[in-house]
């Protein structure tokens, strides 16, 4: 869609775009673009040269059983959270569209979790989940030794994956009630009056209405996995215990400033950058998708 | 709806009460916690009933983790991504949508590419070009032969630098660097009557003003949701502040819960923790309140 009335002088056109073009250009392409330098050659840390080492980083990352040991954590935390959160919200939210009594008082605190800091959040469920003290501690009691995120690392990753999912229930709430609410009342009453019950109406009606919703969501969630689940980790676990829970990100970070590993965490980023650009192309197929359907 | 379904009806709100108490729990878990003294918070099971010790509590919190200075700080981060976002983003759309220029697509796929990449992914290449701002530009003219031609011809040599780690700029600017902002004024501008251009125009108005008096007062309601969004963003961010503020002085509120945590060996001061907890998800939690409308809406629109 463009404009069909504009400003001739395009000279100040440009201009208004100048300090947007600025910021981008020193904040993300050059750090950008110096990361796939750094990934190619092997940097010395605070500077002093660097040698030219070709595939060489990227090799020894893919040879690196902790670094295919961290996809497998990255994997299995965003397959299992984005379901969690996305199923719990997709009931939720249905539930309310049905507009029964109170349905406002869920739709305004649903939300809420949604607005807290991952590391805020990550505390309290620390907390919460501790197993000396708190809930699971109550648990512990019963059965000694059942849960120990400290030593174990299920429950460690169980419990990051929690803190993760609190989180985005209230994110995946919004976009699925919103979708729900889009659907035309007429539709469903129509349906209603040919006699189908609601879980019927359900499953024929507003699911397919809102796949498109779905596919945006787990588009959105897995990247978020990636690096919203930053400030949870390094609160409730530090990447431990043995690396239970040592995700992508914060692998980069500790590779890259508690290693002092420069190269080897430009080469995780790129690879990184590379998965996150693969899923942003499949969701803007998606997106292509859900502008059809109209 | 249409029909009587009363047992329907009874699940329904069964399992919406059940999703109210999953969301509110943590909340009220962390207050409660924050209301017991050490004794009591350790107690398995801990007891639901508030303890009496709350404002004790949140004081030693505050004083602990030195809240007060790292709240402030964390207020001028957020109010100034926001306020940057809200600025700059409004700049860049009104460039794109009301002019024509060569290269101006080429300028939108740039900023559009900006959205696929967070901060998180480029974090450590970001902290070298924060820790001289100017080393891009250096780089740049050092390979164009540019510094080797103004030290022939001056006799200067060119060093560029400016360090901004420790400072707000340092924390601000990148974080203001993304497209987000740019698509949601886009989308409005492009729903503005072009009627209201001409007759802009036929009254003499030029672009400056036109975009000042008449596209930013209808762009009210994009700027109050993208501000409410991008101050909860940036309130909310931990990465990037953890790096960059290795001076006390202007740590945020978010990174110093990591204080906190009850170290392994040490009393298990949980009450402490949860105070401090609650004072650093309290103001992001009220703008979520207080803001509901703009939150939701900005969310929505900020992700299409």
């Amino acid at each position: 869609m463009e404009k069909r009335v504009t400003f001739g002088r395009w000279t100040i056109g440009i201009l208004f775009a100048v300090p947007q073009l600025i910021l981008i250009f020193t904040f993300f392409y050059w750090p950008a673009g110096q990361a796939v330098y750094w990934s190619l050659t092997l940097q010395q840390p605070w500077g002093g040269g660097n040698i030219w080492v070709g595939l060489d980083n990227f090799r020894s990352i893919l040879a690196n059983a902790d670094y295919w040991n961290s996809i497998t954590a990255s994997m299995i935390f965003a397959g299992i959270s984005t379901g969690l959160a996305m199923v719990i919200a997709l009931v939720l939210a249905a539930l309310t569209d049905r507009q029964l009594a109170g349905s406002s008082l869920y739709r305004v605190v649903l939300i809420w979790p949604y607005g807290i800091a991952a590391p805020a959040l990550a505390l309290a469920f620390r907390f919460i989940l501790a197993p000396e003290a708190g809930f699971m501690a109550v648990v512990n009691k019963v059965w000694p030794g059942f849960w120990d995120p400290g030593l174990d690392g299920a429950d460690a990753m169980a419990s990051i994956i929690i803190a993760f999912s609190w989180k985005y229930v209230g994110y995946n709430f919004i976009f699925f009630l919103a979708a729900f609410q889009a659907i035309p009342r007429s539709l469903i009453e129509a349906a209603a009056m040919d006699g189908s019950g609601v879980i019927r109406r359900f499953w024929d009606i507003q699911f397919p209405l809102i796949t498109p919703t779905i596919f945006f969501l787990l588009v959105i969630n897995i990247t978020e996995s990636f690096q919203d689940s930053f400030g949870i980790v390094d609160i409730m676990t530090a990447g431990g215990p043995a690396n239970a829970t040592n995700l992508m990100v914060y692998k980069i970070y500790s590779d890259g400033f508690k290693g002092l590993d420069y190269s080897g965490a430009a080469a995780q980023s790129i690879i990184l950058m590379l998965l996150i650009i693969a899923l942003t192309i499949v969701q803007f197929r998606f997106i292509e998708r859900r502008v059809h359907y109209r | 709806m249409v029909e009587r379904t009363p047992i329907l009806n009874f699940f329904t709100h069964l399992i919406l009460f059940a999703g109210f108490v999953f969301c509110v729990a943590p909340f009220v878990i962390v207050a409660i916690a924050a209301s017991h003294n050490l004794k009591d918070v350790n107690d398995v099971p801990m007891s639901l009933l508030p303890g009496s010790d709350f404002w004790v509590n949140i004081k030693t919190a505050w004083t602990t983790a030195d809240l007060g200075p790292k709240l402030f700080n964390s207020f001028i981060m957020a109010f100034g991504v926001a306020a940057g976002k809200v600025i700059v983003s409004a700049l860049t759309a009104f460039s794109i949508v009301y002019f024509r220029y060569p290269g101006r697509m080429l300028i939108f796929w740039l900023i559009f590419v900006t959205l696929m990449l967070p901060l998180e992914v480029r974090i450590v290449p970001t902290y070298a070009v924060v820790a001289n701002v100017l080393d891009p530009y250096q780089t740049i003219m050092d390979l164009t032969g540019l510094s080797w031609l103004i030290q022939k011809i001056s006799g200067v040599q060119v060093q560029l630098s400016l360090g901004l780690l420790n400072s707000y700029s340092g924390l601000i600017l990148p974080l203001v660097a993304t497209a987000t902002g740019t698509f949601l004024y886009r989308q409005f501008f492009l729903t503005v009557p072009d009627e209201l251009t001409e007759a802009a125009r036929m009254d003499g108005a030029g672009a400056l003003r036109f975009f000042v008096d008449i596209l930013l007062p209808l762009s009210r309601n994009n700027m109050a949701a993208l501000g409410t969004i991008m101050f909860l963003w940036a309130w909310n961010q931990y990465l990037w502040p953890l790096l960059i503020t290795t001076d006390q002085s202007h740590a945020m509120a978010v990174t110093e819960l990591k204080q906190l945590i009850p170290n392994v060996g040490g009393a298990p001061e949980w009450h402490i923790a949860m105070a401090g907890t609650l004072i650093v998800m309290l103001p992001p939690l009220i703008v979520v309140v207080l803001m509901q409308r703009w939150f939701v809406r900005g969310l929505i629109a900020t992700e299409k």
